[in-house]
């Protein structure tokens, strides 16, 4: 995924034998470009890379199944581009036959993770449509009949990160099933609802019967299932989806009185609180077309609350927006201003305000809460795996998080498919949408805000950005468990946990210090919240933060000093146990030692 | 409502340090905690003295948390009457700011201070009487204009001389000696010396005793025009490009005079522009900067926002903060400014000629100018006492009128412009971006800025050294023991005891590899950076500047091509720039190099710690920097305890425990307004805002639409 416009990690040319790259990428001797195992070469050819901070780069460029790999030729130091051809989302042509201006015939291509590149060709042949019909076919394979690379990759890695999430040992780490609460294998075979796991935790006092009857309730099924308990207060987070009430206000018995059942369980007498994500009026609207929310005089125990987080619509025009004033060149004046009409930052403030929210409400306001937008896939899995996060410390370790993000989005059905568009070429499609990349964004401002709490570092943040969008695994394919299931995602296709949980080290944050039970709340105040720079403004060379981070890496020469000194110590001792009083030549006294980390104490 | 807590009868006494004088005090007085929205708070006498204005807790007298972070001369409650910013009284819910005499006593005063606390005292339990002489002797004591004799840095000064000696590495600059080793150390003194002609200021009461100048430069050139027109000498970079500033002529209405001046400065010019000197080129501050109206204007604003009164306000304007941040120009002026200096340092380091900053006094743009750039440039400004005497170099003996610029006597509001504090918030910017390269932390700046209003200390209470001179020498001022002498603020210990101080110390800070004795002193800091810098030919530009037309015109025939000038509209920036400040971010960092502020939007930020660290609504419980920082400061401790061990070993002592465990400091529990705000009580609640949801105005059809617009169920029709 390294892909860099600038010289300063591209002095790949020197080296010979195997070789791993930033992205875990071997690159065999006598290649002219890195090659995953199972990848393959289609074509190549010599263009010009119009380099938006560099001027146009003379290069040649490689095509194969899973990346656009582009190596200047007269550069120096040589300009890569490394590009999966899943970030792709639209390529056009730019110039005719018949145009003039310099440069001006060739590609324009859009990728997802905020970039354009843009490459000039000759115009003599048929050298465009030949490269055109050759990006379309592998960047979108869905549009073409095609299998995603992630079927064809045949890399090896020391852990099996498919065995990271087991649904029913993250239950039993919660507690779960207790006398309370049930796992029921109703939808075992999506027959209850086709978007939701197979396994569910439903309260002790519901039937299946009774879950199938709320299921109808319920837009597309998905009745009102748990996703946290907490340890003490046993209040817990429940999502779902919209009430089908409609504009006749509709009401179900059943629906009701399985909310009553989920306030009872945790034995307190308050209040069940229901978060609707969205904002009062679109719930209302949604009555039009058969949806809408719980009613007080259905639901006289529930209170309700409107979170005001706004469509995906909304936040895809927001990225869009984003995108406009970050790249290629950074709005010059008027930089804050600018960054608040793209309301992008507030969007993040509304998501995590809701997500306190629910965290607040149920570690310290003692009532369980249920969480629904208007399906139950977008908004809703912010707001609870958010708020999980902030209850939960587990999640914030590196596995933990995987089983969040397995957990909260995969298994519960949050579209990626359709709101990434794996593979599609109908760049313009309604679906999709940043849902995904905001709740990272989210998690990425709680790490900021709290740098020695999450065991992972940005970096682990931006690799699962790069692999949301880049087809070589299996993890984000699909818009369901009960599809990945059908595609045989976990036989065929790796998981991108395997690569990460296969070189831990480089995805840890070295700041980690494990605290057990302890609530995490973000301030969600503009004076807090910061535009991503490291993710968003990656590509600008101008722009681009100090790798690797000093502040850590003058930490991590701290702690080899220490180990070090441990080390020494024990020897010494083990020295003069023995009584061989001749100070050893080969410790160095500590003085010289220390010297070599020039810090002033 | 109030929940009234019965006070202790007991007598609490103000704490008074030596010449302070109880002027008048009013008790059952009550603050509101800081905390929440709520009415709590405590009763407590209210004092003001000829120093601060200090609020005496009835029932806290014996206080055994003490904070690991303590001011020992303005303690918690204290507001130094130089600090006050605006007195607010509050008149039936409605908020009026206080100035002259008053008619009707308030039931509440709102402080606001220059160290941006707000104190919320209600007057309403107080006798009449008492809140008279409070509220008239507060408004009285810090707001209106007082002579100079009459600052509390005399009385204390009087009641406690000075008996420390100091031992500090400061170069104060106030003996020809001090601009001599600077000269040395700077390799500046091939070309350029330092002169006496000030002695007994009869040059100037603006300049400092001593100065440096080119060795060209003429007694009586100096002497002309009471030292405008003559470029002072500021540093000297490792190639032997100079760093100048001068004092403008002011606008002359003369025709004859302002020919001699022009004729006086053209000789000057090509004096100095004569090889063995470098190039020149000049830069006019005052056209090519914002004014000190602009940064007094913007800073206003700015402050005000972190001036905040209560939850309320504090999510109210959370909503349009960006857009908030962005009208009061603050930020902009602080990119512009680091803009300048990168400017200057390219010309320095890149195109090898001699910069001159010109503006009318040369003592608050220039000062401004002339710091960053050695702060950029030379590592040594970036070690706590190089950096102090820098300060003294260029600000306090350089003649920047701290007493008017701070407005301390209340004399003109005209005056005031926060010109070091500006220095300050864009040598923060760089702490922040490079944080290894400074021996000094964000902490140091911040105690630094609150010092400003501090007057048990001369150097920011003073507009030159010759008003300091003429105030000491003088013979009302005698004390029974020893000399008169003031503090320094670099006398750290004064107001922090050691535990303290360490907070000032960046424990990040590589230190710079010591190469032995000898060289130490002159030691040359060469920036590897540049080394492989590309060479263009150096391009002059003449378009505009600081000469009217025909000045120019002359110049340029007289001189040819040795003067330039670089001013240039903000937005245009020469390819030389942009070339210098890519390639310089292109390579690793050298912290002992060359260090280049990075300037886009999204790098100029907030100085959080100073201008949040009041706010309870803002704190992170357990986050923040401090967190990573009591982290370091933790493995610090650690291995230091280990080499402890390591010695004992090698020394065949009695041997403990080999995994010593380390005094945890608890980093995790250290709230993010850590070292400052000492809040009583860690709410466990969550900030929520409290703010709503503006419109998408233009996107009216994307926010009515459904996620997916799709009919749940036909039946449902």
């Amino acid at each position: 995924m390294a892909s860099s416009s600038t010289p300063k990690y591209n002095s790949l040319e020197s080296s010979s034998g195997k070789r791993t790259l930033k992205d875990g990428t071997n690159w065999e001797q006598n290649e002219e470009i890195p090659r995953l195992p199972g990848e393959t070469r289609v074509t190549d050819k010599d263009v010009i890379y119009m380099c938006p901070f560099n001027g146009p780069v003379k290069g040649r460029v490689y095509i194969t199944n899973y990346r656009l790999y582009l190596r200047s030729v007269e550069n120096d130091p040589v300009v890569i581009l490394n590009v999966p051809l899943g970030v792709i989302s639209r390529i056009e042509k730019m110039g005719g036959a018949s145009s003039r201006g310099e440069n001006s015939y060739g590609l324009d291509i859009t990728c997802k993770d905020m970039r354009n590149l843009r490459f000039a060709l000759k115009q003599e042949g048929h050298s465009r449509r030949d490269i055109f019909e050759v990006l379309t076919k592998y960047a979108f394979p869905q549009s073409h009949n095609l299998l995603f690379f992630a079927f064809a990759n045949e890399e090896k890695f020391s852990e099996n990160g498919w065995m990271v999430y087991n649904p029913m040992s993250e239950y039993r780490r919660q507690g779960l099933p207790n006398e309370r609460w049930r796992v029921t294998f109703i939808n075992e075979h999506y027959g209850l609802c086709d978007t939701y796991p197979s396994l569910l935790v439903v309260p002790y006092n519901a039937t299946d019967e009774d879950l199938k009857k709320v299921a109808a309730f319920r837009s597309r099924n998905r009745i009102p299932v748990l996703s946290w308990i907490h340890p003490e207060t046993q209040a817990v987070i429940m999502r779902c989806s919209q009430p089908l009430v409609g504009m006749s206000g509709k009401r179900n018995k059943d629906d009701e009185r399985y909310l009553d059942i989920i306030r009872e369980a945790n034995g307190q007498i308050s209040k069940l609180t229901i978060y609707d994500a969205r904002p009062n009026v679109n719930a209302v609207a949604n009555k039009a077309t058969g949806g809408g929310y719980e009613g007080e005089d259905a639901y006289p125990n529930a209170e309700l609350f409107f979170l005001d987080i706004h469509n995906i619509h909304v936040m895809r025009e927001s990225l869009k927006k984003l995108k406009d004033i970050v790249y290629p060149n950074v709005e010059e004046s008027h930089w804050l201003s600018s960054l608040e009409s793209t309301h992008w930052l507030e969007h993040i403030k509304l998501v995590l305000t809701g997500a306190i929210q629910v965290a607040d409400k149920v570690s310290s306001g003692r009532s369980s809460v249920l969480v629904h937008c208007s399906d139950g896939w977008d908004r809703t899995a912010q707001l609870t795996s958010l708020a999980m996060l902030m209850l939960d410390s587990y999640y914030r370790t590196i596995e933990g998080f995987e089983v969040l993000v397995q957990k909260e989005w995969i298994s519960f059905g949050h579209k990626f498919a359709s709101r990434i568009g794996h593979g599609d070429k109908n760049h313009a499609d309604a679906d999709r949408s940043p849902i995904f990349l905001q709740f990272v964004d989210c998690v990425w401002q709680m790490s900021k805000q709290f740098p020695t709490a999450f065991e992972f570092n940005e970096q682990f943040l931006i690799t699962i950005l790069d692999h949301l969008y880049s087809c070589r695994f299996g993890t984000f394919l699909y818009n369901s468990e009960f599809l990945r299931e059908k595609e045989k995602v976990t036989e065929k296709t790796l998981s991108l946990w395997s690569l990460i949980n296969s070189e831990k080290s480089k995805y840890t944050n070295p700041f980690y210090t494990k605290e057990l039970n302890r609530a995490l709340y973000p301030v969600a105040s503009m004076r807090h919240l910061e535009l991503w720079v490291n993710y968003y403004i990656r590509w600008n060379p101008r722009i681009r933060q100090q790798q690797p981070n000093p502040v850590e890496q003058r930490y991590m020469e701290l702690l080899a000093l220490r180990d070090d000194y441990i080390r020494r110590l024990e020897e010494l001792q083990i020295t003069n146990n023995s009584k061989i009083s001749n100070s050893s030549a080969s410790s160095a006294s500590p003085s010289q030692m220390m010297s070599q980390v020039q810090t002033h104490f | 409502e109030i929940h009234i807590k019965e006070p202790i009868k007991k007598e609490v006494n103000p704490h008074l340090l030596p010449g302070e004088l109880l002027l008048c005090e009013a008790s059952r007085v009550y603050k509101y905690v800081q905390e929440d929205g709520s009415n709590r708070g405590t009763y407590g006498k209210l004092v003001c003295t000829n120093f601060k204005i200090a609020f005496l807790d009835d029932d806290s007298t014996s206080d055994d948390n003490e904070p690991q972070f303590k001011n020992k001369i303005v303690g918690e409650n204290d507001i130094t009457l130089q600090c006050v910013d605006q007195i607010y009284g509050v008149y039936d819910e409605k908020k009026k700011l206080l100035t002259g005499q008053l008619r009707k006593y308030p039931e509440k005063l709102i402080i606001y201070c220059k160290d941006l606390r707000v104190f919320h005292f209600c007057l309403r339990y107080t006798k009449e009487e008492e809140v008279k002489r409070i509220v008239s002797g507060i408004i009285h004591h810090s707001q209106t204009s007082k002579l100079l004799k009459r600052l509390f840095l005399f009385s204390y000064a009087s009641a406690a001389p000075n008996t420390t000696d100091r031992r500090d590495q400061t170069v104060m600059f106030d003996t020809l000696e001090d601009w001599r080793d600077e000269l040395e150390r700077t390799k500046g003194n091939v070309k350029y010396k330092a002169v006496t002609t000030n002695e007994g200021y009869k040059v100037s009461e603006k300049l400092p005793l001593y100065f440096v100048v080119p060795i060209c430069v003429s007694e009586e050139s100096i002497l002309k025009y009471e030292g405008r027109g003559i470029p002072i000498w500021c540093w000297s970079c490792h190639n032997g490009a100079a760093l100048l500033k001068m004092s403008a002529f002011p606008k002359e209405q003369d025709d004859i005079a302002s020919q001699t001046q022009k004729a006086f400065l053209d000789g000057i010019y090509k004096t100095i522009s004569k090889p063995p000197y470098e190039l020149l080129k000049t830069d006019d501050l005052s056209s090519s900067l914002p004014s000190l109206q602009d940064i007094q204007t913007a800073y206003t604003r700015f402050k005000q926002l972190f001036l905040i009164d209560n939850s309320t306000d504090f999510w109210a304007t959370d909503v349009k903060w960006f857009s908030l941040l962005e009208s009061t120009n603050w930020l902009e002026i602080i990119r512009r400014v680091l803009k300048k200096a990168i400017e200057v340092a390219e010309c320095l380091e890149r195109q090898h000629t001699n910069v001159l900053l010109i503006e009318e006094s040369a003592t608050d743009l220039c000062c401004v100018i002339s710091s960053l750039v050695q702060v950029m440039m030379d590592s040594y400004s970036r070690t706590k006492s190089g950096f102090q005497s820098l300060i003294q170099k260029e600000w306090v003996i350089g003649g920047h009128s701290f007493l008017d610029r701070c407005n301390h006597l209340h004399k003109s509001d005209k005056e005031e412009a926060p010109v070091f504090l500006l220095l300050l918030n864009c040598v923060w910017q760089l702490v922040q971006q490079y944080p290894p390269a400074f021996e000094f932390t964000e902490t140091y700046l911040t105690v630094l800025s609150d010092s400003l209003y501090v007057p048990i200390f001369s150097t920011f209470f003073f507009n030159s050294q010759h008003q300091k001179d003429a105030n000491t020498s003088g013979e009302s001022l005698k004390t029974q023991s020893g000399p008169f002498r003031f503090l320094t603020v670099w006398d750290w210990s004064v107001q922090f005891d050691p535990k303290a101080q360490a907070f000032l110390n960046n424990p990040l800070y590589a230190e710079k590899p010591k190469p032995d004795k000898s060289q130490r002193k002159t030691a040359r800091f060469k920036h590897q950076r540049q080394l492989s810098l590309p060479l263009t030919q150096t391009k002059s530009s003449t378009k505009r500047g600081f000469f009217r037309e025909e000045t120019d015109h002359l110049i340029k025939n007289i001189l040819g091509k040795r003067i330039g000038k670089f001013i240039y509209p903000s937005d245009e920036l020469p390819s030389g720039f942009r070339e210098f400040y890519d390639s310089w971010h292109s390579k690793p960092v050298d912290y002992h190099g060359l260090l280049l502020p990075r300037i886009d939007g999204p790098e100029i930020k907030v100085w959080a710690q100073r201008y949040l660290r009041w706010i309870p609504e803002a704190q992170l419980h357990g986050g923040g920097t401090i967190a990573t920082a009591a982290k370091i400061l933790d493995l610090m401790e650690e291995v230091q305890n280990l080499q402890v061990k390591m010695d004992e070993e090698h020394s065949q002592a009695t041997s403990g425990d080999v995994h010593s465990v380390p005094m945890l400091r608890n980093s995790a529990r250290l709230s993010s307004l850590f070292p400052f705000a000492l809040l009583h009580r860690q709410s466990v609640k969550p900030a929520l805002p409290t703010s709503t949801w503006k419109d998408l105005e233009d996107e009216d059809d994307l926010v009515k639409r459904d996620d997916e617009f799709v009919y749940l169920s036909d039946d449902m029709l």
